[in-house]
């Protein structure tokens, strides 16, 4: 019952080929700059996931080479070990795989193109609005590298005061931090807003709420978790900027202001963020198992109303990020039960999974391998997130590699392996061009062989009590971190591989494949229409039956 | 281009304002920067930057405001072209009620720091609220005052919008008129309560809670007036039917949002606070 329906074939052709001939060539730079078109920019999006990815990705090798042993060794000035150094990379890591690689790709990369296509509408809501967030990345990307040009924020993608005060930072990297996030926010706010607005307004004639593609779905409630939370972190960021600016005692103690107050107020945001970057990934899972399943996905209204929820609980349980500030025995106990409340909608979500491919046809193509992978090992950072959920047990690991080990398990390899999932699933159908399966494959294998290899032995080392954000070591942790290191070369290798795979198959060119090329299971309206599609789709609505 | 559709969404023509406006959000957001460090020019231009003031915001601000009038007067004449279907208005309402509500979460982060420090006060400020050293005002003298111009400037916009569904143009212009005037001397008095004040921003918490939600509920009640103003332009011009008005309608919910956010300013901030 989930997915649906053959849209009326008949008048999507004879539109296809009459719109086909207005298609702007892609080599002119209006096409792109001006774009209201929702397909190209989501393609700008991907493309600029990928750019900073790459460039996020080296900076988490460069910080690899330098753990790979104890004692300093890339990271001097003038001779001296430099922590500050150390720790702008790990923030412009943080902050650049965050706001400008999973939530470009994710949001803006596969919503815009895919959210209009599986409901049946032509574009967006708001095709200029679209472009403009969009492109406001472009200049939030340019002044997070300014800032670490002038000097860098060394502050974690936390922000936390005092260190992100005038006392910690008193040059203009960190305010120039904060202004690359206002713009990155109100792109995010705007893109939030056009997708709200196209799915309650856009959907196809019968395709009721209920009826919606479980990606669409995912993508309704992550924009609004960004609606919700991206608002507070922009005022939240303000006040530090006033703060070190104007002289305001907002997280200043000697005015009667308040350090923790601001992880609060980030955590209402950065915690519901975390669940901004891996709904979408749900929705792309979703859809990739059922694929390749050859089944509808099981307990569709279930996997909708377990994202529900997951965005309401996921709302409600930020200071579980603040167990070790002293809030008191209550408010820990609170923040531990909630916390452990999401792991039943997220088990939901899990068993779903497995059920849709219980009895299944199953084929294990490219992207159907990065769907296991993504749900064996979200699964393990979901567990290890239940462990740290006790605030008793936090106390202890809190701000050791356990907790690093924990979100990359989440984020690369959850957030990141379903982009992969989806980009594989859809990369044909976006621009008819075909990678080969062995190509996939190798890069599926080494990447799950190379994350796996760099973030499983940062458990050991955390419950070993190796503190995060620390340019050094005492030597006892070398062992593991060694072999880390090495996971993360070949991740990287693999990563530059997956790029020169792209590139050559784009250059190779276009390749005549079916509207469906994945064959029954794919059931969503995109596969109703050609690879790649024509510049504008369902000109005329497609009528949504059964 | 869209000869063989058969919807009423509308397919915006490329345009280059959104880009237009990425740059000028770069140039405001450098530009400020410029202004609080000056010396990220390099040490040896640091005074003259320093003499300029402000003034390397404005580049970057006078881009915004001018990609905001030729984004926005390409709205209004796509309105005119008859893009705006129905259905394309329900959404254009959609997505000003999600806007409006993106901009109460915002305040939320100002109320929460008012809420932190004044139910949690440290004895860095004696452990009260009001904090010992700060003489706050009495909230049933200006304060008051300036709420009751408020709530009356919501009164008159309601007059104009029914005014505007009867169809009577003068009941729209006199109604938006006074509103209009009203917001105005709201600034006007709030602008009078500032320059008396016993405390400034910089006297610890209260003056930073006070100043932050008040000052950029003051910003909101300057959009808002200058949004009133362009509809008041647009209804002397005759853009708006008691059919097709949305553009007074936006600016409407939006009067009404900066006087809701003025009542828990003036119940929590001015009066529960004092």
């Amino acid at each position: 019952m989930t997915t649906i329906i053959a849209g009326s074939v008949k008048s999507k052709t004879t539109v296809t080929h009459r719109i086909d001939e207005h298609t702007p060539s892609p080599y002119s730079i209006k096409r792109w700059l001006f774009s209201t078109n929702h397909k190209d920019i989501g393609t700008m999006y991907l493309v600029f996931a990928i750019v900073a990815g790459l460039i996020g990705a080296s900076l988490s090798v460069v910080m690899r080479l330098e753990l790979q042993q104890s004692g300093v060794q890339y990271f001097l000035s003038a001779g001296e070990p430099d922590g500050h150094m150390w720790a702008v990379f790990i923030t412009a890591h943080g902050l650049i795989m965050v706001f400008f690689t999973v939530m470009p790709a994710l949001i803006g990369g596969f919503g815009n193109w895919f959210v209009p296509l599986m409901i049946g509408a032509p574009d967006m809501a708001f095709p200029r609005m679209n472009n403009i967030s969009f492109w406001l990345l472009v200049p939030a990307l340019c002044l997070l590298v300014l800032s670490v040009l002038v000097g860098g924020a060394g502050t974690g993608w936390t922000l936390y005061p005092p260190l992100s005060g005038l006392l910690g930072h008193n040059g203009p990297a960190v305010d120039l931090a904060i202004f690359a996030m206002h713009l990155a926010g109100i792109s995010s706010i705007l893109g939030a807003i056009n997708f709200v607005v196209t799915i309650f307004n856009m959907r196809a004639p019968g395709m009721g709420m209920h009826k919606m593609p479980l990606f669409a779905w995912a993508l309704l409630i992550t924009a609004f978790l960004l609606i919700i939370t991206m608002p507070v972190f922009g005022g939240t960021i303000t006040m530090l900027l006033a703060d070190r600016n104007f002289e305001t005692s907002f997280f200043v103690p000697e005015g009667g202001g308040d350090p923790v107050l601001f992880q609060h107020l980030f955590w209402f945001f950065g915690h519901p963020e975390v669940y901004i970057m891996i709904l979408p990934a749900f929705g792309i899972v979703s859809h990739v198992v059922a694929t390749f399943s050859r089944k509808p996905v099981f307990g569709y209204l279930g996997m909708v109303y377990a994202m529900l929820s997951i965005g309401f609980l996921g709302s409600i349980v930020w200071a579980h990020h603040m167990f070790t500030v002293g809030m008191g025995f209550a408010a820990n106990a609170y923040f531990s039960i909630a916390t452990m409340v999401i792991a039943v909608p997220t088990g939901i979500k899990v068993f779903s999974w497995l059920a849709t491919m219980w009895g299944g046809a199953i084929r294990f193509k490219t992207p159907m391998l990065w769907a296991l992978g993504f749900i064996g090992l979200f699964v393990i950072g979901g567990v290890t997130g239940v462990v740290m959920a006790i605030a008793g047990v936090d106390l202890q690991i809190h701000d050791t590699y356990y907790i690093v080990g924990h979100f990359h398990y989440v984020l690369s390899l959850g957030s990141v392996f379903a982009i992969f999932a989806g980009f594989y699933y859809w990369f044909t159908k976006m621009s008819g061009c075909v990678i080969p399966e062995w190509a996939g494959k190798l890069h599926f294998w080494t990447t799950f062989l190379g994350v796996n290899v760099t973030f499983f032995p940062m458990h050991f080392l955390g419950l070993a009590g190796m503190p995060r954000r620390y340019v050094d070591y005492n030597e006892i942790f070398e062992g593991w971190n060694s072999v880390a290191s090495l996971g993360s070369y070949l991740s990287m290798t693999s990563t530059l591989f997956f790029a020169s795979v792209v590139v050559i198959t784009l250059a190779r060119g276009k390749k005549a494949v079916k509207d469906n090329y994945w064959g029954e299971g794919a059931d969503t309206l995109e596969w109703t229409i050609s690879s790649p599609p024509p510049f504008h789709s369902f000109s005329t609505p497609p009528r949504i039956t059964g | 281009m869209q000869s063989s559709r058969s919807h009423d969404y509308h397919l915006v023509d490329p345009s280059p304002w959104p880009a237009l406006g990425a740059i000028a959000g770069f140039l405001m957001m450098f530009g400020f920067v410029v202004y609080l460090h000056p010396s990220i020019l390099g040490e040896s231009r640091t005074e003259t930057i320093t003499n300029l003031g402000t003034l390397p915001i404005m580049p970057g601000v006078g881009l915004v405001l001018l990609t905001m009038f030729l984004w926005w007067r390409d709205v209004i004449a796509e309105a005119h072209k008859g893009d705006h279907k129905p259905i394309v208005q329900l959404g254009l309402r959609y997505g000003m009620v999600l806007f409006i509500f993106s901009e109460v979460m915002f305040f939320v982060a100002f109320f929460w720091a008012f809420f932190n420090a004044s139910l949690f006060p440290t004895p860095a400020i004696g452990g009260v609220w009001p904090p010992t050293q700060i003489q706050v005002f009495d909230p049933f003298g200006l304060p008051f005052t300036n709420t009751v111009v408020l709530l009356l400037s919501g009164t008159t916009v309601t007059w104009a919008h029914h005014a505007l569904m009867r169809g009577d143009r003068a009941g729209l212009i006199k109604g938006l008129a006074l509103t209009i005037v009203l917001g105005t001397l709201f600034t006007a008095l709030q602008a009078y309560e500032y320059t008396h004040a016993a405390f400034s921003l910089k006297d610890g918490i209260y003056g930073s809670t006070f100043y932050m939600a008040t000052g950029f509920h003051g910003l909101h009640v300057i959009i808002g007036t200058i949004f009133l103003i362009v509809c008041l332009y647009r209804a002397v011009r005759g853009d708006f039917s008691p059919r097709q008005h949305f553009g007074f309608e936006a600016a409407a919910w939006y009067w009404q949002f900066v006087d809701v956010v003025w009542l828990f300013l003036f119940v929590c901030v001015y009066w529960w606070g004092a």
